[in-house]
């Protein structure tokens, strides 16, 4: 008999979803491992390039599908480390939301009242600042003052970021060089390493089986730290208590592909899969008009032309966001900024005499960069998401090295979701194309379909077995001690940036995580506690083997 | 382009055409049969298209010499059915005109065409050598005039390579904030 690794508490993902019971289960005495596929990065690897095998590469995740493309984290700490930190709670009607299914989607026991002291926790071990207006990028101050003179109102929206170190580079996808960005890396990650947690990088979960006396085995894969195609090892923990929270993108991968061994999923696994609505809009800013009609000035001579200058969304406009709107016509339309590649490619030209999206019309709107304003619209979808059978190993099948890979999700969007798309357009085109002061267009779904950075929903909570893989306690149905805490438990779209809302659910689920730990024998209390916050982000050495079998020293471990 | 060792010279001129058609640009001299001279300024090929398809990160190096043919059979049967006459000395996809590029190019790039996402990674990694540089590290491309970040007008780096930017804001309120706004700063 094979004798296995043991340990009380297995977490896979060290995202939002994952570091937080880690910390939590390890500062209450119980022993916790975490496996992470992606690599661990510290401030002083994250890379100003776009150079392939760069940090940009290394440590983020462009996963196509079929109809939908999902942009996420791929390294210690999750979305995290990628992520713009913008922090907004959702608002209140979203969780009486029905979507298609004629009834509430969220369980009966969470609204935005019950979520609220789990938002405070979260708010407070980040932290997450309130912006002011002195905050506000160039960006989102044009945004801001289009909003007002088309008579909308537009907000400051709150980050967790502390602006003292920020620089405004926004290479914020790339990983955050100056600690700036208020990821992981920097509270409840440390704190859980402190507590004894192990965490192991570039470990990608394949499945999960159970072992003869009840517990579970998980089963992983050791990934080549440049080569991510590549598989170095392979092993196996036993564990009295699993969290799934690999992400949207693989959570109901994992568990579809351990039914074979565990037996069904609840119908709700890999299903519901929401994009949280998302879509992109480009203006391309006409710098006279900005300063004529707006009275902008930056004090050196230009209006605006500071597309490059910040970090991700500063300002929001919340007008849409009334619960008294009928559902799939809500949505927050947020200044955003993405890097060249990703925030270019799928642009259009307005009034294109040829294709819209390559060709001469194309570069001369790319000559115009720094004058391009993005708005991100996340609104109502309808949960049209539906992941195929499991790839081999992962989530997807790798193309590149890393970063870009081909995954089995479905998504064709319903009239519900098209007509969310189609309101936040023409309010978009309002409210910039108003005086002259921009030319707006979507970016194109033709290319690639829908694409979001912000994967809900595919492993969700519900009060019906039918329509939820999860009960309110976040606990997989008919698979006790398995649990699910990263965005596949959001039942849907939120019409804001969800990470605060996963990591409040995350901190929600954790009393109910120790006490399934307790009845299976650990000695483990919930503290309540919060991690202290850290000012630099740093790692415990882990060894990994290379291609030859033989250990690598790394800069990423 | 001693890097190209791996493609023959045709195949690399057909990418060339192809990543000319996304992002085009200038000749590179009168003799250019492979950049269609559509655009001023330097394109995707004098960006690095065909070094960044080229590189083993990225995935497709593999199956370059595929794709090129396979664009030179699609430009074959084109021109056969535009009644096009083309230049057997070069290959046929560089053969045409650049409104025969563009026009080709939009029927192996729309929804429906079975090898549509070939074509779309093709012309993603063309784009992103226009965009980003990314066969080589930002602070080099930029350095050295990368055409497509030159353009864009990519600012540059503080000396030591990384990018700040002290003044990013107009510093006052340029709005009224939502009615329903909570205390805290969110949406209610």
């Amino acid at each position: 008999m094979t004798a296995h690794e043991r340990t009380d508490v297995l977490v896979i993902g060290s995202g939002f979803g994952g570091a937080i019971p880690a910390y939590h289960l390890a500062a209450g005495g119980a022993s916790v491992v975490v496996l992470e596929r992606g690599p661990w990065l510290t401030a002083d690897e994250f890379e100003h390039d776009f150079k392939f095998g760069s940090s940009s590469t290394r440590v983020f995740e462009f996963t196509m599908g079929e109809g939908m493309n999902v942009l996420g984290g791929n390294c210690v700490g999750g979305g995290s480390v990628v992520y713009f930190a913008a922090m907004p709670r959702a608002p209140r009607f979203v969780f009486e939301r029905e979507g298609s299914i004629g009834r509430r989607m969220w369980p009966k026991s969470i609204t935005r009242d019950t979520l609220e002291p789990w938002y405070d926790r979260v708010a407070q071990a980040l932290p997450i600042t309130q912006s002011k207006w002195e905050d506000v990028t160039y960006a989102g101050g044009v945004f801001a003052a289009a909003c007002d003179h088309a008579g909308r109102t537009a907000n400051p929206v709150a980050a967790a970021i502390d602006t003292d170190l920020c620089t405004n580079c926004n290479w914020m996808m790339s990983g955050c060089k100056f600690d700036a960005k208020r990821s992981l890396l920097l509270n409840y990650l440390p704190a859980a390493v402190d507590h004894g947690a192990q965490i192991r990088p570039l470990h990608e979960v394949q499945r999960i089986e159970r072992s003869a006396d009840g517990d579970f085995l998980v089963r992983y894969t050791v990934v080549d730290p440049v080569d991510y195609r590549v598989q170095v090892d392979e092993g196996v923990i036993e564990a009295k208590l699993v969290v799934v929270a690999a992400g949207a993108a693989a959570t109901p991968v994992i568990l579809q592909r351990s039914e074979e061994t565990l037996g069904a999923m609840p119908p709700a696994v890999g299903r519901y899969f929401s994009g949280n609505g998302e879509r992109l809009n480009t203006a391309i800013l006409n710098e006279d008009r900005v300063r004529d009609v707006l009275g902008l000035d930056r004090g050196d001579g230009l209006a605006y032309a500071a597309n490059q200058i910040g970090r991700g969304p500063s300002a929001a406009s919340w007008d849409r966001l009334d619960g008294s709107l009928p559902e799939f016509s809500r949505y927050s339309l947020e200044q955003l900024y993405f890097p060249p590649g990703f925030g270019t490619i799928l642009a259009q030209a307005p009034d294109a005499q040829g294709p819209s999206w390559f060709g001469l019309d194309k570069k001369e709107i790319l000559r115009r960069w720094q004058s391009w304003l993005t708005i991100f619209i996340m609104s109502e979808d309808d949960n049209e998401g539906v992941f195929g059978p499991p790839p081999e190993t992962g989530n997807a099948d790798r193309i590149s090295m890393q970063m870009l890979s081909r995954g089995n999700l479905r998504y064709e969007p319903t009239a519900n979701t098209r007509n969310g798309w189609a309101l936040a357009d023409a309010d978009i085109r309002d409210i910039l194309e108003r005086d002259g002061l921009a030319r707006v267009m979507p970016w194109t779904n033709e290319v690639i379909g829908a694409y979001t950075v912000h994967p809900l929903a595919s492993c969700r909570m519900g009060d019906d077995p039918e329509t939820s893989a999860l009960d309110d306690t976040n606990e997989l149905r008919d698979h006790p001690g398995i649990f699910v805490t990263d965005g596949s438990a959001v039942p849907g779209a939120l019409t804001v940036n969800p990470a605060f809302t996963i990591a409040a659910i995350a901190e929600r689920a954790v009393p109910h995580i120790v006490r399934a730990a307790q009845s299976r024998g650990v000695d483990v209390r919930y503290l309540g506690s919060l991690p202290p916050g850290e000012r630099v982000s740093r790692r415990t050495p882990v060894a990994v083997n290379g291609r030859d079998g033989q250990p690598v020293s790394v800069p990423s471990v | 382009m001693d890097n190209f060792d791996a493609l023959t010279a045709d195949q690399v001129m057909t990418l060339e055409a192809y990543a000319d058609t996304i992002i085009p640009g200038e000749r590179r001299d009168p003799s250019d049969r492979a950049v269609a001279g559509a655009a001023s300024g330097g394109g995707a090929v004098a960006s690095g298209a065909v070094d960044l398809m080229l590189s083993p990160e990225g995935g497709l190096a593999g199956t370059l010499d595929s794709l090129a043919e396979g664009l030179n059979e699609h430009a074959r049967d084109y021109g056969a059915r535009t009644g096009l006459d083309l230049d057997p000395a070069v290959p046929p996809f560089v053969a045409l005109a650049f409104a025969d590029r563009i026009a080709l190019a939009r029927e192996l790039l729309a929804p429906g065409h079975p090898e549509q996402e070939l074509w779309v990674a093709l012309a993603m990694f063309s784009a992103m050598a226009w965009d980003t540089g990314a066969h080589m590290s930002t602070t080099d491309a930029l350095a050295s005039g990368h055409p497509g970040l030159t353009s864009m007008g990519f600012m540059p780096p503080d000396p030591d390579g990384a990018w700040r930017f002290p003044r990013f804001s107009y510093g006052r309120a340029l709005a009224a904030i939502h009615p329903r706004t909570t205390p805290r700063g969110d949406p209610q």
